[in-house]
């Protein structure tokens, strides 16, 4: 049978209908993805430079340091001064990467980020560890759920959330080669690696991951895993969704998300990001202009959320598949009924007839 | 085209010149920060017309030495010495912050020949120029940066974060000076929020200190050369200036950091300007 997904590994796709994908999939922090693709950056051009503020170690971009000291600068706990000193930088022709956490990159130092490296539309990638909920035990300090929203709305800006280790190097090449500047979003906690080397990166190109029709699941960074996840829920009850990899926030595939929203007529989006302006303002503000259907966002609410490990902080703030697949079948409810799918509608009816008899252990998986 | 490096004279007879274009431009534009433009009038005037390496056909030069007007508000006077200077046509300085203008209301890099740093938001220019003095120490390179801080400015932390890792990076090409007019938006810098012993504070965070009087063009031009020939650290040039310098009633105003003269206040002006630095 041929396979509905594209570029996700075959042992993943095995791994995704099992409750083991985290506890046996190969995983690692997109940070050190990141760490390892500016080493090879750093050994193929002499202009890449790395700048830090006192989370090398955490970003191991110690890695970078130790092979080329005089191009690695660790500017101490001085995010403002790291962010400026990057555009002074780039105004001569170097490219450096400006390493922090999210919270510092997108709020600390948003001041520097936007009228000394946007404004004026330099060469300076920043290099954002610690973004969206991804740094569970943490807290809310540490948990820049605003980041991407932030980033978006500066004039210019691109921004990218890569899905995985695989495509996170991908991106940080990608960056390196465009000329301006780019937000890039790492994860602190371990992602799968989801897919292969054919992975077709290209900033501002989203990816179809997973083929579907019944509905279109829009997600990007950490969340694409629970997508694919929440897609295969979903297949167990006759729905096929879509899965797209919209890595690249902005500027957004709209020609992509477009398409699923024609050929699908249901849309989802899931973002690790509060869901005020990230992905899913971005698809809700397209689709509301030029093709408007029902659609959901999965995302952090109007609310700060907790230290606690990783999944278990996205779940209990609704980040997991589980809540991906109860947006999805919203959405195919409220799809004109004409349109909706024999096979949906009738899993969709099959739920309702099964849910009151099944009140008890719907209680207990909540807990 | 203006014949440069100039004498002392020839560049206190330009400063008034500066000092001209300065009231004009923001008497036309009918909005603007003459104060802090005709207190670093000097300064900058030393810069463009004596001490800097540039080459004004050619603003992109990679070898040029580099200037960053930190306090960005102040940008009159540097349109003012890069139109003297030649980067542009002197035609333009009547648009300031119009429409469609070259000559924003703040420094832009890409829109103004000659600006090499966009500024506006304070506290930023001097990490800027960290940023341009390390790219010269890792190209091996040696064009130099200078930095105009204002004192007012100082009170930005962002200042002493790029002071610190001047002095990390021993950064002796990379020249500051302080605008050290003792005004700033709302009131006296030393009553609003006081950075003395600001000598002291550079000092104990590694930089070499030099005091000079900011309007004394004999000591402006000593101390910015005198600054290229010491080794191993940065050097911050305390200029003591007045706010308003060569205008009799904007001097040592704080109304007049950010307020337009009307026609008959620029007519004043210009007379007490001409007479006091143009009758050569």
């Amino acid at each position: 049978m041929k396979s509905k997904y594209r570029y996700v590994l075959p042992e993943i796709q095995d791994l995704l209908a099992t409750k083991e994908l985290f506890a046996k999939a190969k995983s690692e922090p997109t940070r050190y993805s990141y760490a390892d693709a500016l080493l090879k950056l750093g050994e193929q051009n002499p202009h890449v430079v790395s700048l830090d503020a006192d989370v090398s170690k955490s970003m191991k971009t110690t890695l970078f340091a130790a092979k080329f000291p005089e191009r690695s600068f660790n500017f101490g706990i001085a995010e403002q001064n790291m962010m400026a000193a990057a555009a002074g930088m780039a105004t001569t022709g170097l490219i450096p990467f400006a390493n922090t956490y999210a919270v510092f990159a997108s709020m600390r130092a948003l001041d520097m980020v936007r009228n000394s490296i946007h404004y004026p539309r330099l060469n300076v990638k920043i290099a954002a560890s610690h973004s969206g909920i991804t740094p569970g035990p943490d807290g809310v300090t540490h948990q820049a759920q605003e980041d991407l929203s932030i980033m978006r709305s500066i004039a210019g800006s691109t921004v990218i959330a890569p899905a995985d280790p695989t495509s996170t190097q991908m991106a940080v090449h990608a960056a390196a080669a465009y000329d301006g500047p780019v937000y890039l979003s790492f994860t602190r906690d371990p992602v799968p690696v989801l897919y292969d080397q054919a992975f077709p990166f290209q900033i501002g190109k989203a990816v179809l991951v997973r083929e579907g029709g019944d509905a279109a699941i829009i997600a990007n960074r950490d969340l694409v895993v629970q997508a694919l996840i929440a897609a295969e829920m979903l297949a167990r009850k006759g729905i096929e969704a879509r899965v797209i990899d919209c890595h690249t926030l902005k500027p957004l595939d709209e020609k992509m998300v477009l398409k699923a929203a024609k050929d699908t007529g249901a849309v989802v989006t899931a973002e690790n990001n509060i869901i005020y302006g990230g992905l899913g303002s971005a698809v809700a503000e397209l689709l509301v202009e030029k093709h408007p259907i029902p659609m959901k966002r999965v995302g952090v609410g109007n609310t700060f959320a907790e230290s606690g490990p990783y999944l278990e902080v996205i779940d209990k703030y609704g980040l997991t598949a589980r809540h991906i697949v109860k947006a999805v079948n919203e959405v195919l409810k409220r799809k004109p009924s004409g349109k909706v799918p024999v096979q949906a509608k009738t899993a969709i009816r099959s739920r309702a007839k099964t849910k009151k008899p099944k009140q008890k252990p719907r209680a207990g998986q909540k807990r | 085209m203006i014949q440069a490096p100039m004498t002392v004279e020839e560049l206190k007879h330009m400063a008034g010149i500066i000092r001209c274009d300065i009231i004009e431009m923001i008497c036309n534009a009918g909005a603007g920060h003459p104060g802090g433009s005709l207190s670093a009038a000097d300064v900058v005037t030393a810069l463009y017309f004596r001490v800097m390496r540039i080459d004004p056909r050619n603003p992109g030069w990679p070898d040029r030495d580099r200037f960053i007007l930190s306090k960005g508000h102040a940008c009159p006077v540097w349109y003012a010495a890069l139109a003297e200077r030649g980067y542009f046509d002197k035609s333009e300085l009547a648009t300031l912050r119009r429409l469609n203008s070259i000559l924003q209301g703040h420094p832009d890099m890409h829109k103004t020949p000659g600006v090499d740093m966009t500024v506006g938001s304070l506290g930023h220019g001097l990490s800027a120029g960290v940023g341009m003095a390390l790219s010269a120490k890792l190209k091996k390179k040696d064009f130099r940066v200078y930095v105009v801080v204002g004192d007012g400015e100082s009170q930005e932390g962002s200042i002493w974060e790029a002071a610190m890792s001047a002095a990390k990076w021993k950064l002796d090409n990379l020249t500051a000076i302080l605008d050290r007019n003792h005004l700033q938006n709302d009131f006296c810098v030393d009553d609003e929020m006081p950075i003395e012993p600001v000598a002291d504070k550079w000092r104990a965070f590694g930089w070499h200190v030099d005091a000079i009087d900011g309007h004394d063009m004999e000591q402006v031009v000593a101390a910015l050369e005198a600054a290229r020939e010491r080794p191993g650290a940065p050097t911050m040039i305390i200029a003591e200036t007045v706010k308003g310098k060569g205008v009799s009633f904007m001097e040592n105003v704080a109304d007049w950091h950010g307020k337009a003269p009307c026609q008959t206040e620029a007519d004043q002006a210009l007379v007490e300007i001409r007479r006091c630095y143009c009758e050569v």
